[in-house]
């Protein structure tokens, strides 16, 4: 019954959701005040910021979901898992995207071992190779294969901001997006995109994951139509020779 | 003020990829749909 | 606790032996650390004072692909002889088998680094000016870095398709604090640039980190399978 009422709210937050991004975004392109010294590019940083927020906390759903699917064996951990890992690298897709754009105009360089982008690099190869892992890997057991990787990519990554911390105060570069504070209308609009890709990249995960769950039940459910086919046929048709099928 | 063209591009980049992303799903929702239309027609 | 120990070192001891009996595959892989070493030295050609600065990277970037030869190897021989499989209904505990693993990778890999490392000095005409001694350490821990997440993720690829790319795939990306520590320190030491220390310790982290995990955790990669 929850379930249920659950199913039919989705479309409806959907909805909401591509409403609040619509708007988000015409308050980051329109109603933002332009920054002084970067101009009107600076606004990337209302897409590029958020999608790495909202990337790190599906990478952080993984790794939670993961961890239960280890201890629990619970396949609907599982299935968020996958789910959460392909959405998360989607979203620092954009990060790694948008990041050199914004670079470009503003340093001149496309690349810069900036903490956030450097960070989101890493991970994004490691949850890269979680995927090509899940892909790649015939055994029933490939979850719980993931789910150790998962583990070793989340110790991974505390060691991966203090190298690259370091990296940076010998060799210092330029900062990518937002050092400094913030003008309050721009806070204001920030904020705004923050919850709005929050809650996109929620809706998209939760819509991926029930696909993940439809897809396993059709897949059980053919495994067991092979399964009992030769038997019905064979009980329906027990005067036919070999060859006989459907 | 020619950096606009980057201000676009990232704006459009961002949406590519988040339409190319869900619209893998689609596909994959289909084909899960047709394998369910499969099951229950045998 | 005495038996685990007994247990890794006659797995160990097995392994070595293995090994000598073998030698045609070390040998192999001898040579393709030497074609390693000659192939960069043709692609990076600096002179003496850039060298010290890249020397680092190109040290480590080669040793990474020598290790990354010589972990593949070692599975494929327990998995043609499904010795897993008689591992994991042993009542050896499954981390003696994985210390054993390592151990005997770490002592290979080595082998390799300690003959392409004079060779890069001959060719880059390499001289430390920093605190040389503190290379040992470096080389020490970050060999360890490279063979305890290596020998993991080798057991994890062992049923996967195209597993000798699924290592470096998988070691890679985890890797790269500790690739970055090791080329860092190196690239310090040998240009007298300054304290390698934060470097060394970070890697002493890393490796405490992922020595724990792997113990933790290859019980459960084994049963996996």
């Amino acid at each position: 019954m929850i379930a249920g009422t659950v199913k039919r709210l989705f479309p409806i937050l959907a909805v909401l959701t591509a409403l609040l991004l619509a708007y988000g975004t015409y308050q980051a392109l329109v109603v933002a005040p332009t920054e002084r010294t970067m101009g009107d590019v600076q606004r990337i940083f209302y897409y590029h910021v958020p999608s790495a927020w909202t990337g790190f906390c599906l990478f952080f759903t993984n790794l939670i979901a993961s961890i239960v699917y280890l201890i629990r064996k619970n396949p609907k951990a599982d299935a968020l898992a996958v789910s959460s890992a392909e959405v998360g690298v989607v979203f620092c897709t954009i990060v790694l995207v948008t990041g050199p754009i914004w670079a470009r105009p503003v340093w001149g360089i496309w690349w810069t071992w900036d903490l956030r982008l450097t960070s989101t690099l890493v991970l994004w190869l490691i949850y890269v190779s979680y995927l090509v892992l899940r892909r790649f890997s015939d055994s029933a057991q490939t979850p719980v294969l993931a789910a150790v990787l998962a583990i070793f990519g989340a110790l991974d990554v505390p060691l991966v901001y203090f190298s690259i911390w370091f990296f940076r105060t010998q060799h210092p570069q330029p900062v990518i997006g937002g050092g400094g504070s913030l003008d309050p209308r721009m806070l204001h609009v920030f904020l705004l995109n923050l919850f709005t890709f929050s809650c996109f990249g929620a809706m998209v995960c939760w819509w991926r994951c029930r696909l993940e769950w439809l897809q396993r039940e059709v897949d059980e459910a053919e495994a067991m139509e092979s399964l009992l086919e030769p038997t019905e046929a064979r009980l329906s048709k027990p005067k036919v020779t070999a060859g006989g099928g459907r | 003020m020619n950096s606009v063209r980057f201000l676009w591009a990232a704006y459009i980049a961002t949406w590519l990829i988040h339409g190319l992303y869900l619209g893998s799903i689609v596909r994959r929702y289909r084909r899960v749909r047709r394998q369910m239309k499969d099951l229950s027609g045998e | 606790m005495s038996s685990l120990r007994s247990i890794t070192f006659a797995t160990l001891a097995k392994d070595i032996r293995l090994e000598w009996r073998s030698r045609d595959a070390v040998n192999s892989m001898l040579f393709f650390s030497l074609l390693v070493v000659v192939i960069f030295s043709f692609s990076f050609d600096p002179n003496a004072e850039e060298s010290r600065q890249i020397a680092g990277g190109l040290i480590w970037v080669a040793f990474l692909f020598a290790a990354v030869v010589a972990l593949n190897q070692t599975w494929a021989r327990e998995l043609r002889n499904q010795v897993l499989d008689a591992y994991r209904v042993s009542p050896a505990p499954a981390a003696a088998l994985f210390l054993a693993k390592a151990l005997g990778n770490f002592v290979l890999v080595s082998l390799l680094e300690a003959l392409m490392a004079p060779l890069f000095v001959i060719f880059y005409n390499l001289r430390a000016l920093g605190p040389a001694w503190q290379l040992i350490p470096v080389a020490l821990l970050g060999t360890w870095a490279l063979v305890v997440n290596g020998t993991f993720f080798a057991a994890m690829s062992i049923r996967t398709r195209s597993r000798e790319i699924m290592l470096p795939l998988l070691l890679f990306p985890i890797s790269i604090p500790a690739v970055q520590s090791m080329v860092e320190a190196t690239r310090i030491l040998l240009a007298g640039d300054g304290s390698a220390r934060f470097w060394i310790v970070l890697l002493l982290t890393y490796d405490v980190v992922f020595t724990t995990a792997c113990l933790a955790l290859f019980e459960t990669i084994l049963q996996a399978e």
